[in-house]
């Protein structure tokens, strides 16, 4: 995984609470069978209409927000299925980093193995994010190391993060390799406990 | 002894390794896979070079994307690639596999408890959130992405947080009529679709107690919807008499005994504390409908859509009746249906289909309407035919089909069209979850069942007597 320290991105707000992994991406797109690929379906539902043309009501594809990389969004991002293809999408696409005031557990898991940084913060400090994000010129400066978004104002909001997340983005450690590491125990275990196999 | 819910019983029992501040390495009993969310993890395993440590602990079948109808020829290729993909993949890291026209294949959260691959006091986990439903047996399940799956092949562990625990406690017995599909969209509407994100919830009361081992299920599978990555049950003697004499549970009678006392002792201590308990009365609840677009969105079939002045989330709920279709304060019964989907890890096990049998024999589908079954495995299917369950419902006019997950989330042909409004036994309504500008309505296998006949939702209590 790659090292994840600090971030400056432009923001794109999607003001709605409990988005599902089903708008994330749709079900037609979960049978590729490659991690790549996904970002051009991200949202496909919302982007666009049956007939494929962009919708004029769904803000992701106009000009401002081009290269936008920091989401801001509504409580209980993620919900839904478990399908990680929504964080796969999304990197894929661009956002590096999420900013919510609530995320569904098994997205926040899968975000954070492909080094997605999900920050929690409160809504009414979301609600002006979203509002700063409508000139389509919103920066926000992520610093990982230091816990804190700056904006180009010079305005600092610290965010808190559990310290094992933070260790693994800032090193870029994937998780097999560091539960390897107790290899012994996982063994120790099962000469204990001897899980009886499917025969 | 200090008192321990079921719970801390299972979670402590497989901790591999702890240490202070960091999640912990959990132990993994059984780990169930598919066609969608796995092939990406073989591909991550190969690329390190490693390999699946106990394929033994290993079982895959494919739901997702089978078709449930012309089975010999797989029409859409990247589909079919995906299943190929299984196929090559178990074969190469010798995992057992219940591939299609295998008797053992089926929807991966019902074939586990047929099979009684799924047992108390395991932790299961699986590519797939709806792995909660296992937990109806006193099992530790649940739900997770891509690389955990890599993680569980390669390590048969997965770090993880302790999670908190919440009693969901439901007083009293469920009236004639009400099901555990209407308890489990209650409790989601009284809480709402995040309340049990950051815990596992233990369901209790009498009412649990009096569900039977499919009831449980689908309560247990729809943990997810409140936001609980597991929901379970403590066992009792009904959990070990579906468990006697199934395919993977010992069929020596000592070894099973000594089982079944282990499997007992694992129920909640009386006294032991939870995190957090809410409570719910079951002789209020009725048939329930959704109306929305998440599963909190739920009324009683007496009751309405809700009205805009009437709610704080002005916004979410005016989205929601735009993509439904629907008026506020709309009457529930006054919604036709267009489509009827029996099926689904939620409502898809023989006493499911036996029930909404009942309600539908010697009647027909309403005009206009379509309505199919998709039995949760071929078991299932098979045993349904064995009793005649397949004529009830085509010589009603309903389609009867093969097993798999199908219209619950229309990964294969089994889509419901832009507008269409679908009755629904599955778990989701979300936009776009059975196709894209499909309209879900989440109920009962009875309620779906007497909606195919009238045409619309009609309350399945008064019904059934009529």
């Amino acid at each position: 995984m790659e090292k994840f320290i600090a971030h400056s991105g432009k923001v794109f707000a999607l003001n709605r609470e409990n988005i599902d992994t089903d708008q994330i991406i749709p079900k037609q797109f979960l049978k590729r069978i490659e991690r790549t690929g996904f970002g051009e379906f991200v949202f496909y539902n919302w982007r666009y209409d049956d007939d494929g043309n962009l919708r004029s009501n769904f803000h992701l594809d106009d000009e401002e927000y081009s290269g936008a990389s920091v989401l801001v969004t509504g409580p209980n991002f993620g919900c839904g299925s478990s399908r990680e293809h929504a964080p796969w999408s999304l990197l894929d696409y661009g956002f590096k980093v999420i900013i919510a005031p609530s995320f569904a557990d098994i997205f926040y898991n899968n975000a954070f193995k492909n080094g997605i940084l999900l920050i929690t913060l409160d809504e009414e400090k979301i609600e002006e994010y979203t509002e700063k994000s409508q000139s389509g010129d919103f920066n926000l400066e992520i610093d990982l190391k230091n816990k804190w978004i700056k904006e180009s104002s010079g305005e600092i909001t610290p965010f808190d993060i559990s310290e094992y997340h933070r260790e693994k983005l800032l090193n870029g450690w994937d998780d097999i390799s560091l539960t390897l590491l107790h290899e012994d125990k996982i063994k120790e275990y099962e000469e204990r406990e001897v899980p009886v196999g499917i025969i | 002894m200090s008192k321990e819910t079921i719970i801390e019983k299972i979670w402590n029992k497989h901790v591999v390794y702890k240490e202070e501040g960091k999640p912990d390495i959990l132990y993994i009993d059984l780990h169930l896979i598919h066609e969608v969310t796995s092939p990406q993890a073989f591909e991550g395993l190969r690329l390190a070079n490693r390999t699946v440590r106990r394929p033994d602990l290993t079982f895959a079948t494919m739901d997702h994307n089978v078709p449930t109808k012309n089975v010999e020829e797989i029409k859409d290729k990247i589909a079919k690639q995906q299943l190929d993909a299984l196929r090559e993949n178990c074969s190469e890291f010798g995992i057992k596999l219940a591939g299609m026209f295998h008797k053992d294949q089926g929807i991966v959260h019902v074939i586990g408890p047929q099979l009684g691959l799924t047992q108390p006091g395991k932790t299961i986990v699986c590519g797939d959130s709806h792995t909660s439903t296992h937990g109806a047996f006193g099992a530790l399940a649940f739900g997770i992405g891509t690389s955990e799956v890599e993680h569980v092949f390669a390590t048969q562990t997965l770090a993880q947080e302790k999670p908190k625990t919440m009693n969901v406690k439901v007083n009293g017995d469920l009236p004639i009529g009400v099901t555990a599909k209407d308890l489990i969209l209650a409790i989601i509407a009284k809480f709402g679709v995040n309340f049990g994100t950051g815990y596992v919830v233990e369901y209790t009361g009498q009412a649990i107690r009096d569900l039977t081992m499919e009831g449980r299920m689908t309560v247990c599978n729809m943990s997810i919807e409140g936001g609980a990555r597991a929901g379970l049950i403590s066992p009792d003697e009904k959990t070990i008499d579906y468990l006697y004499g199934r395919k993977y549970v010992p069929k020596d009678e000592e070894a099973f005994e000594a089982l079944k006392e282990e499997w007992l002792n694992l129920r909640t201590d009386d006294g032991a504390k939870y995190d957090k308990t809410i409570e719910i009365d079951a002789t209020k609840i009725e048939p329930q409908v959704s109306w929305g677009t998440n599963p909190s969105m739920v009324v009683p079939i007496t009751g309405k859509t809700p009205k805009i002045s009437e709610v704080d989330n002005k916004d979410e709920v005016m989205r929601a009746l735009e993509y439904m279709g629907l008026e506020e304060g709309q009457r529930i019964t006054d919604i036709d249906v267009s489509h009827v989907f029996i099926g689904s890890c939620t409502n898809s096990r023989l006493k499911d289909l036996k029930r909404a049998a009942e309600i539908i024999k010697g009647k027909k589908v309403k005009e206009g309407v379509k309505a199919i079954v998709v039995p949760g495995s071929f078991l299932v299917k098979e045993e349904a035919e064995t009793i005649g369950l397949d004529k009830v419902f085509t010589d009603a006019g309903f389609e009867w089909r093969n097993s798999g997950c199908s219209a619950c989330l229309g990964m294969n042909d089994d889509i419901i069209p832009s507008g269409g409004r679908c009755a629904s036994t599955s778990n989701r309504n979300f936009e776009g979850r059975q196709g894209n500008g499909a309209r879900t309505h989440l109920v009962s296998p009875e309620m779906a069942a007497a909606a195919a006949i009238e045409g619309r939702f009609v309350d399945v209590r008064a019904y059934s007597f009529a």
